[in-house]
């Protein structure tokens, strides 16, 4: 499938028409969707219905945005105005938005096409896809290992081409860890760039949407449809939002780039470090000055995150109560028993999990210990990152320590597949933009991520670093064969 | 700082979760090895350190309190398990049998 710019004037030379190119994508989802299950749900009838009207805005002249008649897949915690937006969850299995997210909002208005939800581990809450009560999503690369997660489903929709372009959503890696494991482009936003507004809740303080692509440039022009100040949400920026793609130059001549040396340590797959080394002096050719940079904290990000992320968890997810919308058990005695077990057949094993590891975290006598000490250890890690980015404009390591495992590795152990989340944690808890590119394979063939970290608000230098980066090598150019 | 079964049986009651018996024993397992996962932390000295509430720091966003009536009042109802009329409807808070 076409670049959207390739798209874009294919569609104004009326060379091929909106509504032919979601044919295209619907067809090409319906013969793969049996083997790689990225979708919970294909909404063909309201592609063709946005496509139709892209098609009625070019036959009368109008000037048509980037986006407008592009196919791309939401991930199915974003709210679609009566579209199920389930969350991978029984809990939600049967709700459907009465309002659309900002995101969703503004991609109708850009005038994209939605070809369907995709996947993800329930409530966003997994590195695998592995906990969405649906269905099990494939690696495109390989059918037998994980996609990644918890945006699972928008990688290896993007990855296999069944979409152009997706929307997901991380809140620890869940874009940036799946981008890698499917060989594509992910991208983290600055906390609070991107309206959180619509967003089924996690953990509030660390979840941002953000663009999944299969090149920089694609990824660019969705976070300039998405990215700007909301009212309806109380952490949004109010800041200027510029053209990302301006910053989409192939030069890194006097540009900064630390090497975060603490990720390059015990854990790491001996092809990934090869990989990312490559990498790094790629940039070196580049122009880039290389810098080794400690950041000493940095490993303790996985244990403050695992306190705070299902702290605000178990207090975001105790709506889910049975009264207001979703599933409600039918036969409950009395409310206690309504809630309590509505809830536990609602809600899966490892959301059930976090919601315990948060209100215990956040009970009498325990939240000195667990809460309010990750807070701390959260300011620590900040400002190993402020002191990093006194001295370098880009901070690179690898996006995840291995390349994708094989669907049932990890999902007997927990605490395993937390420590997948390693390197991509610590940007969330500072708020900071991060970004994974394809930057080589494994010899089984499988891809592997650069992650390239820059500084608050400054997507700019993250977007350069990772446009020359690409521009120097074809990793972005090959596919899988599905 | 392990968590015992019984523990783990208060903590499921507040979050509002009923857990079978195998689901308190493997859960009281797992969080224990989470929880000392945990005790990484009190390597640091974070005694004089300010806690991170929010990622980026924002200052108080307020707005006027004015009423703003929701225009798919209808829909929001229609989406509850059970509603009667304009209001959502539950069972019975208070156990006649005890």
């Amino acid at each position: 499938m076409a670049s959207i710019r390739e798209l874009h004037h294919q569609l104004i030379n009326k060379e091929r028409s909106a509504v032919e190119v979601a044919q295209e994508a619907i067809a090409r989802i319906q013969t793969l969707e049996p083997k790689l299950h990225s979708f919970l749900q294909v909404t063909a009838e309201v592609a063709l219905q946005q496509a139709q009207q892209v098609d009625a805005r070019i036959a009368a002249g109008e000037e048509l945005g980037l986006l407008a008649g592009i196919p791309v897949g939401i991930k199915d915690n974003i709210c679609t105005k009566g579209v199920l937006t389930t969350c991978a969850s029984r809990i939600l299995e049967n709700f459907v938005p009465p309002y659309d997210a900002t995101v969703s909002q503004k991609l109708i208005d850009a005038g994209a096409v939605m070809v369907g939800k995709t996947n993800l581990d329930e409530f966003a809450m997994g590195g695998s896809t592995e906990t969405s009560a649906f269905q099990l999503t494939a690696n495109p690369w390989d059918l037998e290992r994980v996609p990644g997660g918890s945006s699972g489903g928008s990688a290896a929709a993007v990855a296999a081409e069944e979409c152009v372009v997706s929307l997901g959503s991380d809140t620890g890696g869940s874009i940036r860890q799946p981008a890698s494991f499917c060989g594509i482009v992910g991208m983290k936003p600055t906390y609070g760039l991107v309206s959180r507004y619509g967003l089924v809740a996690f953990a509030s303080s660390l979840d941002q949407i953000g663009p999944f692509a299969r090149s920089v440039e694609d990824a660019a022009v969705l976070l300039n449809a998405i990215a700007g100040y909301d009212p309806m949400d109380s952490t949004s920026l109010k800041v200027e939002i510029p053209d990302y793609t301006q910053f989409l130059v192939p030069d890194l001549n006097g540009k900064k780039v630390g090497v975060i040396t603490e990720t390059f340590g015990e854990g790491l797959d001996s092809e990934v470090e090869k990989a990312v080394r490559q990498a790094i002096q790629q940039l070196k050719d580049l122009g880039a000055e290389i810098q080794e940079i400690s950041c000493p904290r940095f490993r303790y990000g996985i244990a403050a995150y695992y306190i705070i992320a299902p702290s605000e968890a178990s207090a975001n997810l105790a709506r889910y109560d049975g009264v207001k919308y979703g599933k409600r058990i039918e036969d409950a005695e009395n409310l206690m028993e309504m809630y309590t077990r509505t809830r536990a057949e609602g809600f899966g094993a490892e959301v059930k999990r976090r919601i315990m590891i948060g209100t215990y975290a956040l009970s009498a006598g325990y939240y000195d210990a667990y809460y309010l000490k990750a807070q701390k250890v959260r300011t620590l890690i900040k400002q190993d990152f402020e002191a990093a980015f006194g001295k370098v404009d880009v901070l690179v390591c690898p996006t995840a320590p291995t390349p994708a495992f094989k669907a049932g590795d990890k999902s007997a152990d927990p605490l395993s597949m937390y420590l997948i989340d390693l390197m991509t944690i610590p940007v969330n808890l500072a708020g900071l933009p991060g970004m994974s590119v394809p930057c080589g394979f494994s010899s089984e063939g499988l891809p592997i991520g650069l992650q390239i970290i820059g500084n608050v608000l400054r997507e700019d230098q993250v977007f350069q670093a990772a446009y020359a980066y690409e521009q120097a090598t074809d990793w972005h150019t090959r596919s899988p064969h599905v | 700082m392990a968590i015992d079964r019984e523990q783990v049986h208060k903590v499921a009651h507040l979050a509002r979760l009923e857990l079978t018996a195998a689901e308190e024993e493997q859960f009281t397992s797992q969080l224990s090895s989470i929880l000392d996962y945990f005790e990484q932390l009190s390597e640091l000295d974070v005694q004089d350190v300010q806690p991170t509430t929010r990622a980026i720091d924002v200052s108080n966003v307020t707005r006027a309190d004015q009423l703003k009536p929701y225009p798919n009042r209808e829909e929001i109802l229609d989406s509850a398990p059970d509603r009667d009329g304009e209001f959502f409807k539950v069972p019975k808070i208070i156990n006649t049998s005890e």
